[in-house]
């Protein structure tokens, strides 16, 4: 079994998505400057947790994890239900708090802050703060059905980043396009298709130009025909930016292609990591390789 | 007295009833303002730490519990011997208010607690500040789904103004009380409040069905 470390994984960054076909901007076009582009040294420990422990009551969703993701990498955490891998994604957005443990983003605790030599948990603008950093996409695309497409995407930059509103706006429609949404931008999120809202959602946190993106079953709420379009967003995200993302999906096709490294999880602990070849193709546990069965 | 209905009367009334009338949309616009700007305080205070919503809890559930007449006694007879003396009209609007924001207050948690818990994480996920949070994404959400309500709420108070009579305001009620005590004539002021109840409270009803379909925009 190998373990659970990122820092020695070659770097498999794929190549660029051919989007000049499409007449839609690439993802490193639409986010446009102060995005990460290619250039960005890679390797660094952008997200790291450390003896991380979370139960919810008598349960333990993660038991005394550690693993860290280096910047620009992108990993895909699988396992089954329960195993605890949307609560890391919601570990790093600080909808909930870790029992025990600490959580770094690019240096920076999650959750706790420094006082006086002293770890003590953090308040709300400190936690703020950090998550800045970090853009999630969600399984139910959660769009505020009160704002338009439009709307949806600068009302983060505006009232956050402080960004100047038509400097927002123009950023948003790039990013609109970049998802193939442009002739939707005056239409409500219900007026739009699953797929749709979802595409929405996903150009909604690139708006905040996060280092990270986490991804939590992008696709699982979709009807089949819609989930093509969401995934091939999302590849070309991967392919030409080097947005760090970390995704949970049951879509192991997926995986496969945009992934440097796979996790997979049971009962709260990484039981084997590795390229997606190895655990797709030779995976050394045996849970992993029934895990993988049963999903094909 | 005449048991027969005299037009002369109501034409002799309509001056006071005039008088009468403005003193209860008076009392009404301001219950109104009070009653939905202090339950949308206490719905939010309710999702605050416990130390904000239990005393919250405490008060608003004294304030509904006890009759809204014995709170006007209170705020006009009671409140002079260590505060401000009030007028009948800000003593009766107060009472009004207060007492019906403690049912606006549970029209707003309704809608509110309808808001799905996704939104508070998207905004959570955007960084967005919880006051930003609550300003542009959990109220506009939730205000659509509590006009119904609290428009029936409106019409409740409405019908609840002649208790303000009880403190010596002369609204609609009162002013035809008085005239039928002057007069000896009950039966004409009476059906004309009754009815002006009637034109004030059913096109307001109707106001509030347009108002919820045009809030259904999305």
């Amino acid at each position: 079994m190998n373990t659970p470390n990122e820092s020695n994984q070659p770097s498999d960054t794929g190549s660029p998505a051919d989007s000049a076909g499409t007449g839609r901007p690439s993802a490193a076009e639409a986010l446009g400057g102060g995005a990460p582009g290619k250039s960005r040294a890679e390797g660094r420990e952008l997200i790291k947790f450390q003896d991380v422990t979370k139960r919810f009551g008598e349960n333990t969703v993660l038991d005394d994890l550690c693993f860290s993701v280096d910047t620009g990498k992108h990993v895909t955490l699988i396992g089954p239900s329960g195993s605890g891998k949307t609560t890391i994604l919601r570990l790093l957005m600080t909808l909930i708090k870790p029992d025990e443990g600490t959580i770094t983003v690019d240096g920076e605790y999650l959750t706790h802050e420094e006082k006086n030599g002293k770890l003590v948990p953090a308040g709300d603008a400190h936690n703020r703060a950090v998550r800045k950093k970090i853009g999630m996409v969600f399984q139910q695309f959660n769009l505020f059905p009160n704002m338009k497409v439009l709307r949806n995407v600068t009302e983060a930059p505006v009232h956050v980043l402080g960004m100047d509103k038509d400097e927002a706006a123009e950023r948003a429609r790039g990013l609109i396009e970049l998802v193939g949404l442009t002739e939707h931008l005056d239409k409500y999120p219900t007026q739009l298709s699953g797929g749709q809202q979802q595409r929405v959602a996903i150009a909604r946190a690139l708006a905040m130009r996060p280092q990270v993106l986490l991804l939590d079953e992008v696709t699982s709420a979709l009807d089949p025909e819609l989930v093509a379009g969401v995934l091939d967003v999302l590849r070309d995200i991967a392919h030409s930016t080097d947005i760090t993302m970390v995704c949970v999906t049951h879509e192991m096709s997926f995986a496969r292609d945009i992934s440097d490294r796979v996790l997979m999880f049971d009962q709260g602990k990484i039981i084997e990591s590795g390229s997606p070849d190895k655990i797709f193709n030779d995976p050394d546990n045996d849970r992993t390789r029934e895990f993988l069965s049963s999903v094909h | 007295m005449n048991s027969k209905w005299n037009w002369d009367a109501v034409w002799d009334f309509m001056p006071f009833f005039w008088d009468g009338l403005i003193l209860t949309l008076q009392a009404l616009a301001w219950g109104t303002v009070l009653a939905f700007s202090l339950g949308l305080v206490w719905a939010i205070a309710l999702r605050g730490p416990r130390w904000i919503a239990w005393p919250v809890i405490g008060v608003t559930e004294f304030i509904r519990n006890t009759p809204l007449l014995i709170q006007l006694f209170f705020l006009f007879y009671v409140v002079p011997e260590w505060g401000p003396t009030l007028s009948a009209l800000v003593a009766g609007s107060i009472g009004l208010g207060l007492h019906y924001s403690t049912y606006t207050m549970e029209v707003y948690r309704a809608g509110i607690d309808g808001v799905p818990v996704g939104q508070w994480e998207a905004a959570r996920a955007l960084s967005m500040s919880t006051p930003h949070t609550w300003k542009a994404v959990i109220l506009p959400q939730a205000f659509r789904r509590t006009v119904p309500a609290l428009g029936n709420y409106v019409i409740a108070m409405l019908k609840e103004t002649p208790l303000i009579s009880t403190i010596g305001l002369v609204e609609m009620l009162g002013a035809a009380r008085a005239y039928g005590v002057q007069t000896f004539n009950f039966m004409e002021p009476i059906t004309v409040v009754g009815v002006a109840f009637i034109v004030i409270a059913y096109p307001a009803s109707l106001l509030i069905r347009v108002l919820e379909r045009r809030l259904a925009t999305y």
